[in-house]
């Protein structure tokens, strides 16, 4: 069977951007899993509320630029408020109790987005709609602007970790809770901080997706197991690793495609998680523990 | 056996007996609609019972039952529909073989991790599954699932009766009933003993000298297995399989009927499911069959985990342990 050569380049482009926002999404995870320990059942309805609320303000400014900074920062302020009503009774017991209480949340907001915007589909315009020749296909720019945007925000998560005063709090916390503490870091407020960077960067994902596919209730639930998987494979709370494994899932599961059905490619990135856990727990971006 | 052990024995099997006497002539009092909500409520109580020897004895919460409670459900359709005339007992068989492989393989790679890492492979295990029935569509029927007719009740060779809607309730009340004494008997063996040590100390389970992952995988096949036999009784009570109860939400209301009952208590979860059934139904009554009830039992949810982690048979955990 001759190399379909068009196609490997195609799925290369498709699955690096859908990479990309992976990785988004999956750095908000795995930053407040990083931090408090918690795993966030409910990620992927915030990046379904995410795209709702840009849906709304798209529909009522006519802006996507504004809709996608308003989701932002609204969807910051409803995590910021979850974790202070729900995870900050939590702190301190059983880190599988903040599961249930995520899942929890999770349920409700689901509910909530299916009740108040019914089960049909809505959808976003894209803010440009210019497209270029790749091989036989019309490629859309929007898809390479997503990519170049996530990497952006990405990029700009991590020079703030690593030169921004509140950013260096941040580590502190992660590395050395009681210790940041007795340094005078307000330390619950970092983690209601974290909370809602990671919440507003699923909501940018969110809007930043919308156009791609249809916006609807359900759509977290895809995203936040994909993004689990990312986050166990690139090694639990370490943001370099997720991002490298969100890109090589999101390629495998491109490749896979070209074989396959899309619905069925998803078992690719199943298998690479078990392998995963049988010959490198620890994840696979990470280094090797001495 | 003290004086206490034997007063603690008799009020406890006194409230089982009367809890059965209740259970049994329920049929005849119950309206048609109510009797089947209850036997409804004995299967996911089953299905959440089955979880129960994970979280509240062994310290694992899975988020993948949903996986071997499908295969079950799956495993019952593939006995009715290829062997004729349908056979109840073959059903339970397939359907315990179904989800005894599931769960062999899921026990296999997820017990060796711990905490959210189990809590996740599972889910994701449970996906895996999914996405094949899912798309499988010869065999499993894809979208729509299978349907197949009630297999009759009965001993080969010595009787036989079609199901009415009396039997089917005492058949899945035996089946329950048996299910949690064998449990119940299991969580007071030594090896239930081991289960609860490493929920209260995993690495001194291991200095001991107990292979820690070898009881972790049994009690994941244990539970695997009871939570298959409840997929059996759904097929049989409701006549079809389909996606949407190998779907991980099914695993998440399993987690749910245990911290509403009360988890390690066995009988706590299907309290549990019992509470959030009836919860719903009567929002439903109402509100309305569009409105959203998961939202208020969601609250509910969240509220009892900040608030009432033992459940609601938090208060009776020692005594029905004991």
């Amino acid at each position: 069977m001759a190399i379909p050569w068009d196609l490997i380049v195609i799925q290369t482009v498709n699955g690096i951007v859908t990479g990309m926002i992976l990785a988004l999404v999956a750095s908000g995870l795995t930053l407040i899993f990083g931090i408090m320990d918690v795993v966030n059942f409910a990620h992927g309805e915030l990046f379904m509320m995410g795209a709702y609320i840009g849906v709304v303000v798209l529909v009522a400014s006519g802006s996507f630029w504004i809709a996608l900074v308003l989701s932002v920062i609204s969807v910051a302020l409803l995590g910021a408020a979850m974790q202070i009503v729900t995870l900050r009774p939590l702190v301190g017991r059983d880190p599988l109790t903040t599961i249930l209480a995520t899942f929890g949340i999770s349920l409700i907001l689901q509910n909530y987005a299916l009740w108040q915007f019914g089960p049909v589909a809505r959808k976003i315009q894209e803010p440009i709609t210019g497209q270029f020749t790749l091989f036989y296909l019309q490629y859309p720019w929007y898809r390479l602007l997503i990519a170049a945007l996530s990497a952006a925000i990405i990029g700009g998560l991590y020079l703030f970790l690593k030169y921004g005063r509140y950013g260096i709090w941040i580590r502190a916390t992660t590395q050395d809770r009681v210790m940041a503490q007795a340094m005078g870091i307000p330390v619950p407020w970092v983690h209601t901080a974290v909370f809602a960077i990671g919440a507003g960067m699923a909501a940018a994902s969110g809007v930043l997706f919308g156009p791609l596919v249809g916006v609807n209730h359900a759509m977290g639930l895809d995203w936040v197991l994909k993004a689990f998987i990312v986050v166990v494979v690139g090694g639990m709370g370490n943001l370099g690793g997720s991002i490298a494994a969100a890109i090589f899932i999101s390629l495998l599961e491109a490749y896979a495609a070209i074989f396959v059905s899309p619905a069925q490619a998803v078992i690719v990135s199943f298998v690479v998680l078990i392998l995963t856990l049988l010959f490198r727990p620890t994840g696979l971006f990470v280094p090797t523990p001495k | 056996m003290t004086a206490s052990d034997k007063r603690h024995a008799i009020a406890y099997w006194t409230a089982f007996g009367i809890v059965m006497v209740l259970l049994i002539v329920a049929p005849f009092i119950l309206p048609e609609f109510w009797r089947r909500f209850l036997t409804e409520i004995l299967i996911w109580g089953l299905l959440a019972m089955s979880s129960d020897i994970l979280i509240g004895y062994t310290g694992m919460v899975s988020f993948g039952h949903s996986a071997f409670f499908g295969l079950g459900m799956y495993g019952a359709a593939a006995a009715l529909l290829m062997v004729k005339p349908p056979n109840l007992w073959l059903a339970l068989l397939y359907g315990l073989v179904g989800s005894a492989m599931v769960a062999l393989f899921v026990a296999y790679f997820s017990t060796r991790l711990r905490d959210i890492y189990f809590a996740i492979t599972t889910l994701v295990f449970s996906q895996i599954f999914y996405v094949i029935i899912f798309t499988w569509t010869e065999v499993t029927g894809g979208e729509n699932g299978l349907t197949f007719s009630r297999p009759q009740l009965g001993i080969p060779g010595i009787y036989t009766v079609p199901f009415t809607a009396e039997t089917l309730h005492w058949f899945v009340l035996a089946v329950v009933t048996a299910s949690y004494l064998i449990l119940r008997r299991i969580t007071r063996s030594p090896f239930g003993m081991v289960l609860q040590s490493i929920r209260e100390n995993e690495p001194r389970t291991r200095a001991i000298g107990y292979p820690v992952e070898r009881y972790k995988m049994m009690a994941v096949m244990l539970s695997g297995l009871f939570a298959g036999l409840a997929g059996v009784l759904y097929a049989v009570q409701n006549r079809f399989a389909a996606p949407d109860f190998v779907f991980f939400l099914i695993s998440g209301e399993a987690v749910i009927f245990n911290v509403m009952g009360g988890i390690g208590t066995l009988v706590g979860p299907i309290v549990g499911a019992g509470f959030f059934l009836v919860m719903r139904e009567g929002l439903s009554r109402i509100f309305g069959d569009q409105f959203p009830y998961l939202i208020p039992l969601g609250v509910i949810f969240i509220v009892m985990v900040i608030f009432l982690p033992q459940g609601l048979l938090g208060f009776a955990k020692r005594w029905l342990n004991r």
